[in-house]
């Protein structure tokens, strides 16, 4: 299954709708990379909410969606992580490290907001 | 079988022994327990009310050779005295009395008849022993039920996440925390993050005085999996000891924001929302 990214604004929006296969997350990695600079985006959310299981390789995806961004010129924010996903996570040693994170949708945004104020 | 049914024949004519020589044994047996100053916590006419009841019980127990009804009121019983402060050694002592009371009753009463009195004692012990050993069974069982809900509510009770501002928790951390008291913290810490919708956490651990390396990693992983709902953890009160022992021990505390103490932590994370405290005029 396919995730749907959003344009809003300065920011592109991917909702994850269900748990993927590794097939899903890469094909997610390359059209967010490239539509970051296609739609001059400066901001990235990926909101895991409906998420309730993170695996090792969705994680390290996560992280390299985010470095990658980063090396493109915008930022990444990861949103909607379950309480029991991330203790889960961080049990199994996989804590996103240097990606930035926030608890919903709004967050994750005030947060894009914020970064872009003070970098203008 | 004959065997059985001599048993409990014999059973048949103790049980009437004691229902006709109820009221003095009884009074004997209570005789017995004051001089021996057990059930001191009790009043006299307590002790008196209790040990009829005791004493119909047991007898009925010996008549009908089933110990339900007596583990029932020995359960019931032990709610009742448990919070009034009596010990296991008490209610132990009592009933061991009453079995001797009764003994000596039967001895004064077969003393002609050793034969008989030897059959009698064959059937009274094994059931007497049983009576014992259920009454203070039930006791011990209740003690612990009675523990397990006291510690059950120290539990629930130990562990509160407070708002103190908007945005703003603290987790204040008292006594001694073992891996599953860190288990419930931790998941308590993340519920609170998410429905109150918090961005940072204040941890005070002033109130914990020591610390392994398994809960000292618990804590590492707790500020972890803060951080992945986004908010951020600050640590404070951390121990002279505590220090030391977690440096000994070699735990990466790097990702640890830590503070001196809970004021300097609450001053930090108001600066980390944007709050700023200032005094309206001079204290007077």
């Amino acid at each position: 299954m396919e995730v749907p990214i959003l344009k809003q604004g300065a920011v592109l929006i991917a909702t994850f709708q269900a748990a993927l296969s590794d097939a899903d997350l890469n094909q997610l990695r390359s059209a967010l990379v490239q539509q970051v600079v296609r739609f001059r985006s400066r901001g990235v959310i990926v909101d895991v909410t409906a998420m309730d299981v993170m695996d090792s390789f969705a994680s390290r995806t996560l992280r390299e969606i985010a470095h990658m961004i980063r090396l493109r010129g915008a930022e990444t924010v990861i949103v909607g992580i379950q309480p029991e996903v991330a203790f889960a996570m961080v049990q199994l040693g996989l804590t996103l490290e240097g990606v930035a994170t926030a608890l919903d949708l709004e967050e994750g945004l005030a947060y894009l907001n914020q970064k872009f104020k003070t970098t203008k | 079988m004959a065997k059985r049914d001599e048993s409990s024949e014999l059973l048949r004519e103790l049980v009437a022994h004691l229902r006709q020589n109820r009221t003095q044994l009884r009074e004997e047996w209570v005789v017995r327990i004051s001089e021996t100053r057990l059930l001191t916590a009790m009043t006299k006419e307590e002790i008196f009310a209790e040990a009829t009841s005791v004493y119909d019980s047991y007898v009925e127990a010996l008549e009908t050779e089933t110990f339900e009804a007596l583990q029932a009121y020995a359960r019931n019983l032990s709610e009742r005295i448990i919070p009034r402060g009596v010990e296991t050694h008490e209610v132990v002592g009592i009933v061991l009395l009453l079995r001797d009371v009764l003994a000596r009753s039967l001895f004064a009463k077969y003393q002609t008849d050793f034969k008989k009195l030897n059959r009698i004692l064959d059937a009274y012990e094994p059931a007497a022993n049983r009576i014992a050993n259920t009454v203070a069974v039930g006791f011990v069982q209740e003690r612990e039920r009675v523990i397990r809900q006291q510690q059950e509510a120290i539990r629930e009770l130990s562990t509160p996440v407070l708002q103190v501002r908007e945005r703003l928790l603290i987790l204040p951390i008292i006594g001694v925390i073992d891996p599953q008291r860190a288990r419930q913290l931790t998941e308590q810490l993340l519920r609170g993050i998410r429905t109150n919708r918090a961005k940072v956490v204040v941890i005070d651990i002033t109130g914990v005085a020591a610390m392994d390396v398994t809960v000292a990693n618990h804590l590492v992983q707790t500020v972890e999996a803060s951080r992945l709902l986004g908010a951020t953890v600050i640590v404070t009160g951390l121990s002279p000891e505590i220090a030391q022992t977690l440096v000994t021990i070699g735990v990466d505390l790097g990702k640890m924001n830590t503070v001196g103490d809970l004021q300097g932590g609450i001053e930090q994370a108001e600066r980390l929302l944007g709050y700023k405290v200032m005094a309206l005029a001079e204290p007077s």
